[in-house]
C-alpha cells in the first residue's frame, strides 16, 4: 500500500500553478471528446501540458478467433482510429505527445481477472480495475518518471482537499460532478489519497454539453464525436465471444458448467449450457417458459445451479463487500449512515453500513435493493461525497 | 540549450550544401530525364551524374547503380525479385522488417527461408550462414550494420560462402553507408541496399547495387527507366541531393570526420556505462566491444522503463530512441536485442543513442549529465518498472 498521507503540497502547487511552472501535467488522452476538452482546457490556461495515451490492449489480436471479425471495428479504445484522433488533438494543441505501452499491465491486472470472474459466475467490471491498476497508477507512475507531477483526466468528478478532516491533518475528499448524468465517482472509489493528491479532474464542475461547447470552441474537429459506452476491449459487447476468442488463444476451452436450472425450493425447471452465460437479475434467455416472468437469482459456480425465481425474490435488503477503500473516512469504525450505488446508471439508496469481521463491511438497505450481483462494486455515498466503496461479495 | 539529436539511425537531417544542389531542380531544371529535349536531358545529365557518385561509393559500375525510393524499396525488390518459389533463402533474425517482412510473404509464394541467429555480441557467425545453406538455397541477405547495435557483420567473408555455394548475396547497407567504407567487389555481393536520408540525403530516395548480369526482376514495371528494372519518372531533385550527399559522406570517411566521431562516441559511451546498473549490448566475450560503425551505442538499464525514459530525455531536449518497435500500434520489444538473447525486461530498458557526424563535444557532455539524473529519476519513481515485468 501506498503512503496515504495526503499530500498538501502538492495541492498548493496546482492551485498556484504558474506559466513559469516548469513541470508539466500529463493529459490521459483516450481520443475522446472529454480527454481531448482537458488538453485543451489546460494548454489554453497556459499549463505546462504533455498528452499521454495509454496502449492498453491490441484490437487486433483475437481478430480472425471464434468469431471475432478478422478486420477489427473502427473507434474502440486503443485502436488506430483513436490513436490517430488523440494525436491530431495534441498536434492542434501544439503539445508533446505520446503513446505508451502498457498491455502486459492490462492483460494481467484486468483482462485476465475479467476472465476468471467471468468463468466463476460473477459479472466483472473491467473499468474499476483499469482505474485502479492502470489509469491512476500505472499512469501517475509513467508520468512522473517522465518528469510530470500529475495527472488529469477526462472523468466527470470533483477531488478537493479539505484541511479541517482528520483533526487537522487534513484529508482528500471525492465528489460526484456537476453533470449528474456523466458521474463516473462509481468507477473511482478506488482512489488512494496519494492518487488524489496528484490526479486533476478538470471536468468536474462542467456538463457534458459544455464540455463539447469548450472542444467546440478549440476548434477540436472531434467536437461531435460520440460518447463511447462499452467495454474498450470488447467491441460490440460479446462477452461469451470474447471469452471464447481469448481463451483459446490462451490454448484452453471455456470450462464445461452446463448444469439445473433450478427453482429456489430447488424444483429443477430445466437445464443450461454454462454459467457464464447468465448474470444476477437477467431475464432474457433464461430458457425456461413459466407463466410469470423469470430471473437470474443466483449462480452458484461450484455445483453448476443457477437458481430462478420471480423478480421480487431478487430484492435484497442487505449485501457484503471486500476488498475495500476508503476516501472520506479513514476507516469504518462503527455504523455509519449512507446512500449506495450498487451499479453505475442508478441513484444511491440509503443504508447503514457496519463493520463485518477483519476487512467487510455489511450494507442494510432501508428498502430492498433489485439484483444485487456478487463481483460488481458498492460504492458507498455521504451525500455528494463518496465514503469509499469495495466489492460485492 | 537547443535540442540535441541523437537518433541518427532512424534518419539525418539534409546538410545544407545538398540542399543547395537540389535547388535548382525543383523550379528552373524541372524537366523529365526520359525526354528528348533539351530540359529533359539537363535532367537526364544531372542523374547521370547522381549515379556516378553513387558509383564511387559503392566502388562499382555507374550502370549497376538503380536509383528508387530508399532502403525498404531496395530491399524488397531484392528478395522478390530475386526468389522463386521452391527457392531456398538464407537471412538474419536481426534484420531490418523491410527483409524480414518481405521473406514472410515469400513464404506465402513457396520460398523458405532460414533467419540465422545471432551471437549475444550481436555478431553474425559465418559458420551458421553455411550450415545453413541447402543445394534450392538462391539468395543471401545480410546486413551490414545493424540499425539498433551498429554491430558491422562479417560480409566478406558471407559473401565467399555465398560465393562457394552459388548462391546470390544481398546487403542491407542502409545503416553502414556513410559511417564506413563501402566496397561491393570486397563484401562479394550481387545486391546492395542504401537509403539517402541516412547519410544526410533527402527522405523517399535511395539507389539498389545491382551487379551486372544479376538476374533480378524489377519490382515497379512500366516505362524503360534504370535500365528497365525500376519504372517511374526519376526523382530528380531527389537523385541530385543523393548525389551530393554520397560525396559529402566519401569525404566524411577520409577526413577524419568518422574518426572524431567514434572519439566522442567513445566519450559518450564512457559517460553513460559510468551510470550504475548499465551495460553495452553488443560485447564480445572478452567485454570489448563487437566491431561497429561509428555512431552507434545501444544500452540498458536496470530497472528503468525504457519508453519512460525516451520520453523523460525528450521533454529535456534529447532525442533518443529505445529498444522497442512500434508495428502496428503494439510496441514489442526489440526482437534484434531478443535475437541476441536478451530477456524481454532488459530489451525494454534499452537505449539507442545514435549520433551525427555533426555532433558536438558539448552535447555529448550535456547529454552525459542529463542522463544519470534521469535515470535516477525514473528508479526513484518506479523502482521496480513495474510496466516491464510480468
Amino acid at each position: 500500500m501506498r503512503d496515504t498521507s495526503p499530500d498538501r503540497s502538492t495541492r498548493s502547487r496546482i492551485q498556484q500553478r504558474t506559466m513559469t511552472e516548469s513541470k508539466p501535467i500529463a493529459v490521459a488522452m483516450s481520443g475522446g471528446v472529454d480527454s481531448s476538452a482537458v488538453a485543451a482546457l489546460l494548454a489554453h490556461r497556459g499549463e505546462n501540458v504533455v498528452g499521454l495515451t495509454l496502449q492498453l490492449w491490441d484490437q487486433n489480436r483475437l481478430a480472425g478467433r471464434e468469431g471475432i471479425p478478422e478486420a477489427p471495428k473502427a473507434g474502440r479504445c486503443c485502436s488506430l482510429d483513436d490513436v490517430y484522433d488523440a494525436r491530431r488533438v495534441a498536434m492542434q494543441l501544439n503539445i508533446p505527445y505520446y503513446v505508451v505501452n502498457h498491455e502486459e499491465r492490462f492483460e494481467k491486472d484486468v483482462v485476465r481477472p475479467f476472465v476468471e470472474e467471468y468463468l466463476a459466475g460473477r459479472t466483472p467490471i473491467p473499468c474499476s480495475l483499469c482505474n485502479d491498476h492502470l489509469k491512476f497508477d500505472q499512469l501517475l507512475k509513467t508520468a512522473q518518471s517522465i518528469g510530470a507531477d500529475c495527472i488529469a483526466t477526462g472523468h466527470y468528478a470533483i477531488n478537493e482537499f479539505d484541511p479541517a478532516r482528520d483533526g487537522g491533518k487534513g484529508r482528500w475528499i471525492l465528489k460526484r460532478p456537476a453533470d449528474r448524468a456523466k458521474d463516473q465517482t462509481y468507477f473511482l472509489f478506488g482512489l488512494t489519497q496519494y492518487q488524489l493528491a496528484h490526479t486533476l479532474f478538470p471536468l468536474g464542475n462542467m456538463t457534458k454539453p459544455e464540455v463539447r461547447e469548450a472542444a467546440r470552441q478549440h476548434g477540436l474537429a472531434l467536437a461531435e464525436k460520440p460518447d463511447s459506452q462499452e467495454i474498450c476491449f470488447i467491441p460490440g459487447g460479446d462477452y461469451k465471444q470474447f471469452l471464447n476468442a481469448y481463451l483459446d488463444e490462451q490454448g484452453r476451452k471455456l470450462p464445461e458448467t452446463a448444469g439445473d436450472l433450478v427453482a429456489s425450493d430447488g424444483k429443477v425447471l430445466g437445464h443450461h449450457d454454462g454459467i457464464s452465460n447468465f448474470t444476477i437479475g437477467q431475464r432474457k434467455g433464461v430458457g425456461v417458459t413459466s407463466p410469470t416472468p423469470l430471473y437470474v437469482l443466483q449462480i452458484d459456480p461450484a455445483s453448476h445451479r443457477v437458481t430462478l425465481g420471480g423478480n421480487a425474490d431478487l430484492a435484497t435488503h442487505s449485501l457484503r463487500a471486500g476488498r475495500l477503500n476508503w476516501i472520506s473516512i479513514p476507516a469504518l469504525t462503527g455504523p455509519m449512515r449512507v446512500t449506495i450505488k450498487i451499479r453505475h446508471r442508478q441513484e444511491p439508496a440509503w443504508a447503514t453500513l457496519e463493520p463485518a469481521g477483519e476487512s467487510e463491511v455489511v450494507a442494510t438497505f432501508d428498502e430492498a435493493q433489485r439484483a444485487v450481483t456478487p463481483g460488481q462494486s458498492a460504492v458507498f455515498y455521504d451525500g455528494d461525497e463518496v465514503v469509499g466503496g469495495g466489492w460485492i461479495v | 540549450m537547443p535540442r540535441i539529436y541523437m537518433d541518427a539511425n532512424a534518419t539525418t537531417p539534409l546538410l545544407p550544401e545538398v540542399l543547395e544542389a537540389m535547388r535548382p531542380y525543383w523550379l528552373e531544371q524541372f524537366g523529365n530525364g526520359s525526354s528528348i529535349h533539351q530540359d529533359g536531358q539537363k535532367a537526364r545529365n544531372a542523374i547521370e551524374q547522381a549515379r556516378e557518385t553513387l558509383a564511387d561509393l559503392l566502388g562499382c559500375h555507374a550502370a549497376e547503380v538503380i536509383f528508387n525510393s530508399g532502403g525498404t524499396e531496395g530491399d524488397n525488390t531484392a528478395i522478390f525479385g530475386m526468389l522463386r518459389p521452391g527457392d531456398h533463402f538464407i537471412t538474419t533474425s536481426i534484420e531490418h522488417s523491410a527483409v524480414l517482412q518481405s521473406a514472410e510473404r515469400m513464404g506465402q509464394f513457396g520460398v523458405e527461408t532460414t533467419f540465422v541467429a545471432p551471437q549475444p555480441s550481436g555478431l553474425i557467425d559465418p559458420v551458421d550462414v553455411l550450415d545453413a545453406v541447402r543445394p534450392q538455397t538462391r539468395l543471401i541477405s545480410v546486413m551490414l550494420a545493424n540499425n539498433e547495435t551498429g554491430v558491422r557483420q562479417p560480409v566478406e567473408e558471407i559473401g565467399k560462402i555465398a560465393a562457394d555455394c552459388g548462391a546470390f548475396f544481398h546487403i542491407d547497407a542502409v545503416q553502414g553507408a556513410g559511417k564506413t567504407p563501402l566496397d561491393v567487389r570486397s563484401f562479394g555481393c550481387h545486391l546492395l541496399s542504401i537509403s539517402a536520408h541516412k547519410v544526410h540525403g533527402p527522405k523517399g530516395v535511395g539507389a539498389l547495387f545491382v551487379r551486372r548480369g544479376t538476374p533480378l526482376e524489377s519490382l515497379l514495371v512500366g516505362g524503360s527507366h534504370e535500365h528497365r528494372r525500376r519504372a517511374g519518372t526519376e526523382n530528380v531533385p531527389g537523385i541530385v541531393g543523393f548525389g551530393k550527399a554520397a560525396e559529402l559522406a566519401m569525404h566524411s570517411l577520409e577526413d577524419g570526420t568518422i574518426d572524431r566521431l567514434a572519439a566522442l562516441r567513445d566519450r559518450l559511451e564512457a559517460g553513460v556505462l559510468a551510470i550504475p546498473g548499465t551495460g553495452l549490448n553488443g560485447s564480445l566475450p572478452n567485454r570489448e566491444p563487437a566491431p561497429r560503425v561509428a555512431n552507434t551505442i545501444n544500452i540498458w538499464f536496470d530497472e528503468v522503463e525504457g519508453e519512460a525514459l525516451v520520453i523523460a530525455l525528450d521533454l529535456k531536449g534529447i532525442a533518443v530512441s529505445g529498444g522497442s518497435a512500434c508495428r502496428s500500434g503494439a510496441t514489442l520489444p526489440s526482437h534484434v536485442l531478443l535475437a541476441m538473447g536478451l530477456d524481454k525486461a532488459r530489451a525494454r530498458a534499452s537505449l539507442r543513442l545514435s549520433l551525427l557526424k555533426t555532433v558536438t563535444e558539448a552535447e555529448i557532455d550535456h547529454v552525459v549529465k542529463i542522463l544519470p539524473e534521469s535515470v535516477a529519476h525514473l528508479r526513484a519513481i518506479s523502482p521496480v518498472a513495474a510496466g516491464t515485468r510480468g
